[in-house]
């Protein structure tokens, strides 16, 4: 039996019909067509599908769709407005802080979540808050600068 | 394909063209300035930009300057994260003098680019740069031929800004790429070496030019094979056995009649479900139950290295010079150690994935492959259709590091779909991308030195377990020296393959740790026996670099210790020198700084080399530390990445990379070389912190408190 469970997704009203039981990141990618979210392991380990719930950076593979019912989603599709790029995505470009790019969404959205909760993070704190996000190709030292950038820039527009 | 093979490609027949009519393509071809070459014949024999008598059938590399006046690069190599869709990008646009935001890279797509043996060995900026920059050069020639006739000027009268031939003095006359352009199909083969820029020329090349993919990237937009959506598209859930190289005896299906929809495919022994719901595909896959036939274990990731020590007598010699026997008798003091690496697993983030169809009898796939036209042959060859039948889209992978070059899903998802007779997904799990991935192989190296009363090195035995020869020539002057491997087919109860920089990660660990090892047992500065060891000028040059960089002789706070390592790799010398805090309660490493030094001949992009070096070490700074494959037999217990750690945002130092200045050389690699210096120098900085001298990789805390205990 389908169920219809509905949410906002990157601003705009969704309802999806699910049988219940399907995580969050299969119904971002597979029904709703959002793959910017990336599967990287499936079990929480390496960040990689982290979006917003609610404002809060959350991993998209650890949660159930019927658990969103009502919330706010935001993916990396929603932070570009009017043709600008968010200061952080803007930032993460002008610091070259990507390779592959894989792991990128997830670190942005992250990044973006913590931004939020806290608009002055230290280094450390930039640090502890992201170091479950995995990236292999070791660009660490320039998301970590690129997040200092963005968060400078949306304090000064405050 | 085994990793000692990929060497012998490197020097053998990387890039030679399979023999594939392009006549027909180029008809297709619209109008415009096309300069076809070969880039193995012109790059890797010649070296830089020399042709013989080429058919334009044989070409493998093509540059189109189109009708308005934009610039298509057709390379078969392809874009991982290692940058080079930004630098070959730039090489063109500084050859034709026309903005790099109006070249357009088509990559690694099988219909379209020239054939390519595939991306690694850090080769793109060797041979293909080279190759890139006199076909952009060739263009630039004709056009401005054209031009001449056009303004009714001799061609010294002219240049050329941003695709626009302006006669000199006399701005006013002009005419852009474009209007030249139109209307017109000219096909020339690159016949001689055109005259390419110097370095003082230069206005794109050596800048630091940030990454043109970026953009595509922080907005999700860059698509990977996995974000391939068809119409009818079911996804697949391999069912896979605990064991590498099990064998399947008997399929139990029954448990999948609940699932409405799911369809269970099988050929030899592949296993698979298939529903137009990925989330239903894996829930059924679990239901399918499978009878294995599991072979024997031999070994584990504590028995593996006495296993291979005692399995592999065969050996080659690979360099040697002077006598062993006088070495050793010129010998002062002569010292001798073992050193072990274990099995590393690649671990992009993004796992192995194809999407694929069949369409009149044409299979069509976008794969995470670093070898698109490697991965056409696999194909044509598993599914016994002819090779023109296999098209391979260009698409972004999402990190490779040699892990990519092998592409068992794109087999496995090319007869899914056509047992199903439905377009298909597959895409691995975490899981199956640690038991399925080529690791680095586990490794012993047994070394001797010798060394005389100035210091000098007068002995060097390096016999190589399974980590292959590369990067290991001698650039010490030693002259007494053997280097040997040993290596045995199938030796490894787990699929091996190459890792970024293959074995040279491992062999420069053990090589630099046992100099330091060496030099601290004389009583001599590390840095200083070095330079009093090297011959090679150029590694001399690039490790005083580094030292001045870093700051040898400063001063070092409590607990804390530096380390050296020096070595080779794709004609780039690299020094690394790390600073470490280690605990000794805990064992526990913080690496602090890393200085990198590398003479790499010409830097094409300063920022994309410095990129690469900073991605090398922190990726290094994993098989230093933390990474190993627990295994038994082929079952593989690392699974996930909370037992295989990699480098983390905490565990990232303060990096810092130079390049010594050689604007006018050729260039050299720039993808691997930093990585190999990663694990010497850190076993190097270790044991100057704490004294424990730990000759196994990762280096464990345990590891360190092990040997702190033994004293």
């Amino acid at each position: 039996m389908k169920k219809s469970i509905s949410f906002k997704l990157n601003g705009k009203p969704i309802s999806v019909d699910v049988t219940g039981g399907e995580f969050l990141i299969t119904v971002i990618r597979t029904n709703l067509d959002q793959t910017g979210t990336k599967y990287g392991c499936g079990i929480g380990d390496c960040g990689a599908c982290t979006i917003l719930i609610d404002k809060e950076p959350v991993r998209s593979c650890m949660i159930f769709v019927e658990d969103v019912a009502g919330k706010e989603i935001i993916t990396i599709e929603g932070l570009v407005t009017n043709g600008f790029l968010h200061p952080i995505q803007k930032a993460f470009v002008a610091h070259d802080a990507l390779q592959c790019g894989f792991c990128t969404s997830g670190m942005i959205m992250n990044a973006y979540g913590l931004l939020l909760q806290n608009p002055e993070l230290t280094r450390e704190e930039i640090i502890s808050g992201m170091d479950e996000n995995l990236c292999r190709c070791g660009s660490y030292n320039r998301i970590i600068d690129a997040i200092q950038t963005a968060a400078t820039e949306m304090n000064e527009k405050m | 394909m085994e990793s000692d093979k990929i060497t012998q490609l490197y020097f053998s027949d990387v890039n030679m063209p399979i023999t594939y009519d392009r006549r027909k393509f180029l008809k297709k071809l619209g109008f415009g300035i096309i300069i076809v070459f070969s880039i193995g014949k012109l790059s890797l024999l010649q070296g830089w930009g020399q042709n013989d008598n080429e058919e334009i059938a044989d070409f493998n590399a093509f540059l189109r300057v189109k009708e308005d006046g934009r610039v298509d690069c057709y390379t078969g190599k392809v874009e991982m994260g290692q940058g080079i869709i930004t630098s070959l990008a730039q090489a063109i646009a500084e050859e034709l003098e026309v903005p790099i935001s109006s070249v357009d890279m088509i990559m690694g797509d099988t219909d379209l680019c020239p054939y390519d043996a595939g991306t690694w060995g850090s080769l793109t900026t060797r041979f293909t740069d080279p190759v890139l920059r006199a076909a952009a050069a060739e263009a630039r020639e004709i056009l401005i031929d054209l031009a001449a006739e056009q303004l009714g000027v001799p061609d010294t009268m002219l240049e050329v800004v941003d695709g626009v031939v302006f006669v000199k003095n006399e701005l006013s006359k002009k005419i852009t790429y474009a209007e030249l352009t139109k209307g017109k199909k000219i096909v020339q083969s690159l016949k001689k070496k055109p005259e390419i820029k110097k370095s003082k020329d230069f206005e794109i090349v050596g800048k630091p030019i940030i990454s043109i993919d970026a953009e595509a990237k922080v907005t999700g937009k860059a698509k990977y094979s996995a974000d391939i959506k068809l119409p009818n598209m079911v996804y697949a859930t391999m069912v896979r056995p605990n064991v590498y190289g099990s064998k399947k005896i008997l399929v139990d299906s029954s448990g999948l009649s609940v699932f409405e929809g799911a369809e269970l495919l099988e050929e030899g022994d592949l296993v698979a479900v298939v529903h137009a719901d990925p989330e239903i595909a894996n829930k059924a896959a679990k239901k399918v139950k499978v009878t294995w036939e599991e072979p024997a274990a031999k070994a584990d990731n504590e028995t593996i290295f006495q296993y291979l020590d005692d399995h592999i007598q065969e050996s080659k010699v690979f360099e040697e010079g002077g006598s062993l026997d006088k070495g050793r008798a010129s010998s002062m003091k002569i010292f001798e150690a073992n050193y072990y690496d274990g099995y590393k697993a690649h671990a992009p983030i993004e796992t192995h994935s194809a999407t694929c169809y069949f369409k009149e009898g044409v299979l069509i796939m976008w794969v995470s492959s670093q070898t698109p036209f490697g991965t056409r042959e696999e194909l044509s060859k598993a599914l016994d259709m002819p090779l023109e039948k296999v098209h391979i889209k260009q698409i972004f992978i999402g990190g490779g590091f040699g892990g990519k070059v092998y592409n068992q899903q794109a087999v496995e998802a090319a007869k899914i779909a056509k047992l199903c007779g439905k377009p298909v997904q597959l895409v691995w799990s975490r899981s199956e991308e640690f038991m399925y991935d080529r690791f680095r192989p586990a490794a012993l190296i047994k070394t001797a030195s010798g060394v005389d009363n100035n210091g000098k090195l007068t002995l060097w035995e390096f016999d190589i377990y399974c980590a292959g020869t590369r990067g290991t020539k001698l650039f010490y002057n030693i002259p007494n020296n053997r280097t040997r491997m040993f290596n045995k087919d199938d030796i490894h109860p787990l699929g091996t393959g190459a890792w970024r920089a293959p074995g040279n990660n491992t062999t420069t660990f053990a090589r630099e740790s046992h100099i330091d090892a060496t030099a601290h047992a004389v009583g001599i500065d590390a840095l200083e026996f070095r330079l009093n060891n090297l011959k090679n000028e150029n590694m001399i040059a690039t490790l005083k670099l580094a030292a001045e960089t870093f700051g040898w002789d400063s001063e070092k706070a409590k607990g804390h210790g530096y380390g050296i390592a020096l070595g080779e790799d794709a004609g780039t010398s690299v020094a690394i020198i790390a600073e470490v805090y280690v605990d000794k309660n805990t064992g526990e490493v913080e690496p602090i700084r890393v200085v990198c030094a590398q003479d790499m001949g010409q830097v094409v992009n300063l920022h994309g080399a410095k990129l690469q070096a900073e991605g090398g070490i922190t990726m290094g700074l994993g098989y230093a530390l933390y990474e190993e494959i627990v295994f038994d037999g082929g079952m593989v217990k690392s699974r996930r990445f909370n037992s295989y750690e990699i480098t983390r945002f905490s565990k990232t130092p303060k990096i810092e990379c130079v390049f010594i200045d050689k604007m006018d050389s050729k260039p050299q690699g720039g993808g691997e070389p930093a990585i190999i210096c990663v694990g010497g120098a850190i076993a190097n900085a270790v044991f100057d912190a704490c004294g424990a001298r730990v000759n196994r990789m990762p280096i464990t805390p345990n590891r360190i408190l092990e040997v702190l205990k033994k004293g």
